[in-house]
């Protein structure tokens, strides 16, 4: 075994591995079907829900227990092969890319909910179950698992855990880290560790919250332990309608600033409603510039009295039209609209790509307004859905990958989306992580020193940097290379180096 | 403010064992205090507060209560509820990570941060997270900082995420015994009703609700108990948070057990005070470290010396070794000397 030592500076080079004997010795550990070494099988794991990016990989590992994932783990250190960690696969930002010298480390067959305690509300669950499994299971006792993210029907909590994963309800409700109570994981020593507990705290540096959000850097997840909440009993949307983006931007602030917090709060600009609207005749209003969806939830009495607060709230912030859903039936049309943005993105465009990240609320008007400029300096066409009540935009840029140079327009775009959500006081990355993708635009929201501060957050679990390599925190070659580094304090790494 | 920072860094700079304290108001947390004091209360001010976009940016000298006091001006608060004992600062609230009464519906203090500025052990000043409720970029050092008792860096600055304050708000009374409170507590946490915070004590458990204003008529509607007076009460919860209450009072070794909040009564000597829905249990005694400790996890939890007693055992429940290890690479990584408050948590680092 060759002795690598994880560095902030460049990526490693992993061409010295011995494959053959590390194939062999995961064929000795796995059952024959937990192993994909032919082109056939393994080529369904090139990329993850962000298809853009594709390599195949050495091999995928799918291992059915513990033990196995311990066994796997062991064998790709001994031989120093890096390990890329997979969920479901339903990532958007190529976080689970695989490595051209490593190994897949799928848990899509882990996925057994272990337990379900209606007295304590929590369930213990396998890294491989789905998110929407979890809601499921629990509804028969009237409790749900909060944090919903629009691929919830397909993603894992292994995935949500490793990203952080969020949805349309984290005003209110918290994204992953806030209904996750216990993360038990395998270290890349093959030591079987538990973040957290049962309890609401646990002794020592907070490392559950470390651990979520940490994109398959730190540790491999191999069971959860998630809160349940009770299902509140009602629900009700308005959908209000607003001449002028800022207008609808200044009514989020109001509502928020009237002591309001929404259970969801999202906006769609005019060529978003107007793309989704054939799709699902959810009667929104397309004249509208912008048009916010707000909902309530709890009991009936306190929907009521909330939903009146919301309605004289936006009505005096301006909203040219209103109307509240007035059954279940009508309150799920009024979201099915903005669920079905991205396969409505899908209907009028042959490629799009959907950017993610957060800006301050009351930036929200002008980073619309800066979007439509893009709009003309790329020669591109952009709609827009937003979580308003967290700041996080979901721009998606439309584009034809068989239309040379639109690809490359398209990721200039979406930098620039990105450079200007860290200028407005926000960050490149709400919900749907860095991973492969944004890796460069990470030097333009952290200096260096940052940078190494993260570089030695994973040598603290991954000294020889086996899990998950080159993704989701940049080497700082990456960043002079990329001509990106955000420039702190006059401090500039390799000096030396020529830059672009 | 420049020139503070220019002080700190010259003091972090010697290399030498530093102990952080800013109200000082902690003192009594946590391992043994060693090394050179290190003021650093001056470095204070709200630096941003944007009620409409429910976050406050404060300097860690800020006392507590002038954050608070900003806040309720604009009808929002801390709604973790994190304990100032006194004179406590933003930088020592956050560096302590401890949260209050309504912390098991409301979240704990790590869950409302949502950025830091740190210095570390070579004098540095780094930023991790911001001001925006959803970010994922890099990896959550922010939470990191949380309740690490100042072992990792010099914590600058900190951005909480705000709520609104409650409009509805009441607090009921019930008698009875432990372990049908514990059940009570359990079972309606499982139901959607405003829950804000609960404590239990001496054959009778004072529950608070809080929410819209018809969601707490009805749920005082649905429970039943007897009304609590509304001055009364806040006064009740603020003794609570505070550790004013006369539970708290004399030198008795005073030890905090955080468990499961279905465990059931736990066998050890002593009247409990238990908070959190059942999840964190108080109990005054001089019981053995050992005993404690294993009470604890036998339960599912962890038990720490909170306040006086014998430190020699340690303060906080020992760690598995290779957590331990991982916890030493975080320190070398942030704080390569030794400089911040070496021994605090565990007395390997």
């Amino acid at each position: 075994m060759t002795q690598r030592e994880h560095s902030a500076e460049a990526a490693q080079d992993f061409a010295d591995t011995d494959y053959s004997a590390l194939l062999a010795a995961l064929a000795r550990l796995l059952p024959a079907d937990s192993l994909l070494q032919v082109n056939e099988d393994v080529k369904p794991y090139e990329c993850d829900g962000l298809s853009a990016y594709r390599q195949v990989p050495m091999a995928v590992a799918l291992p059915e227990t513990e033990a196995q994932v311990v066994a796997v783990i062991k064998a790709c250190r001994a031989a120093g092969a890096p390990l890329v960690p997979r969920g479901a696969g339903t990532g958007l930002s190529a976080g689970a890319l695989p490595h051209p010298q490593g190994v897949v480390l799928s848990l899509a067959k882990m996925k057994r909910i272990l337990h379900v305690d209606p007295v304590a509300r929590v369930a213990v669950v396998q890294p491989g179950v789905r998110n929407l499994a979890i809601s499921e299971a629990a509804a028969p006792l009237g409790l749900y698992y909060a944090p919903d993210p629009s691929s919830q029907i397909a993603c894992s909590i292994g995935g949500n855990v490793a990203e952080n994963s969020g949805g349309v309800h984290c005003l209110k409700y918290g994204l992953t880290l806030h209904n996750v109570l216990r993360v038990r994981a395998v270290l890349i020593t093959g030591e079987i560790v538990e973040f957290g507990n049962h309890a609401l705290d646990a002794p020592g540096y907070d490392l559950l919250a470390l651990t979520i959000g940490s994109e398959g850097l730190l540790a491999i997840v191999t069971e959860v332990t998630v809160k349940l909440v009770p299902k509140p009993d009602h629900a009700q949307v308005i959908i209000a309608s607003f001449a002028d983006v800022m207008t609808a931007g200044d009514a989020v602030a109001a509502v928020i600033a009237a002591g309001i917090i929404p259970a969801g709060l999202e906006m769609m600009d005019k060529p978003a409603a107007a793309a989704v609207e054939p799709y699902v005749k959810a009667g929104y209003d397309l004249t509208a510039a912008a048009i916010l969806l707000c909902e309530s939830d709890g009991t009936a009495e306190e929907v009521a009295e909330e939903i009146g607060r919301m309605q004289a709230v936006l009505e005096a912030s301006g909203a040219t039209k209103i109307r509240v859903s007035q059954s279940e039936a009508e309150r799920l049309l009024f979201w099915a609209g903005r669920k079905a943005a991205f396969p409505a993105a899908g209907r009028i465009s042959p490629d799009y790509y959907c950017m993610d990240g957060t800006i301050p609320r009351k930036r929200l008007g002008e980073m619309l307004m800066a979007i439509y400029d893009m709009e003309k300096k790329y020669r591109l066409r952009c709609i827009n859905v937003f979580h308003a009540g967290d700041g996080n935009m979901h721009p998606l840029i439309l584009y034809d990958a068989n239309v040379p140079g639109e690809l490359e327009r398209t990721e200039a775009f979406g930098a620039e989306i990105l450079r200007l959500s860290v200028q407005l006081g926000g960050t490149i990355t709400g919900e749907h992580g860095v991973g492969y993708e944004k890796i460069n635009s990470m030097c333009d929201q952290f200096c260096a020193d940052e940078i190494r501060a993260f570089h030695g957050v994973k040598r603290a679990f991954d000294p020889e940097g086996l899990l998950n390599p080159e993704k989701a925190i940049p080497t700082l070659y990456r960043c002079a290379e990329s001509g990106r580094m955000h420039v702190h304090g006059g401090d500039i790494p390799f000096p030396e180096l020529e830059r672009l | 403010m420049e020139g503070l920072l220019e002080e700190f860094r010259s003091r972090i700079l010697e290399r030498k064992p530093l102990r952080l304290k800013g109200g000082g108001s902690k003192d009594f947390y946590g391992g043994p205090l060693a090394g050179a004091v290190l003021e650093i209360g001056g470095y204070s001010g709200i630096v941003g507060y944007e009620p409409t976009e429910l976050v406050v940016t404060a300097r860690c000298g800020t006392p507590l209560a002038e954050l608070e006091s900003a806040l309720a001006a604009r009808r929002q608060f801390l709604a973790c509820e994190p304990p100032g004992f006194g004179a406590g600062t933003v930088g020592g609230v956050v560096a302590a990570g401890l949260s209050g009464p309504r912390r098991a519906t409301a979240g704990s203090l790590r869950d409302f941060v949502l950025g830091v500025k740190i210095m570390d052990g070579e004098g540095r000043v780094l930023k991790f997270g911001g001001e925006v409720i959803k970010n994922v970029a890099g990896f959550d050092v922010s939470r990191l900082m949380t309740g690490s008792l100042g072992t990792l860096g010099l914590i600058l600055e900190v951005s909480l995420k705000v709520m609104p304050l409650p409009l509805g708000d009441a607090t009921l009374r019930f008698e009875l015994p432990q372990d049908k409170a514990l059940d009570a507590m359990n079972r309606w946490a499982g139901q959607p009703l405003p829950l804000a915070a609960s404590c239990w004590q001496d054959g009778v458990l004072t529950l608070r609700l809080s929410g819209a204003q018809a969601a707490v008529t009805a749920a005082r509607g649905k429970l039943g108990g007897d009304v609590f007076a509304a001055t009364e009460a806040g006064a009740f919860w603020q003794s609570l948070r505070e550790q004013t209450a006369e539970y708290f009072a004399g030198d008795a070794p005073l030890w905090r057990l955080s468990v499961p909040s279905v465990a059931p009564p736990l066998e050890l000597p002593g009247a409990p005070l238990i908070e959190w829905g059942g999840a964190l249990r108080w109990l005054r005694t001089d019981a053995d470290v050992e005993q404690m400790r294993q009470t604890a996890a036998r339960a599912g939890g962890h038990a720490t010396l909170f306040r006086g007693g014998d430190k020699t055992g340690g303060v906080f429940a020992p760690l598995q070794p290779a957590l331990m290890e991982v916890h030493r690479r975080l320190k070398q990584s942030f704080d390569p000397y030794g400089v911040f408050n070496s021994g605090r948590m565990y007395s390997e680092f």
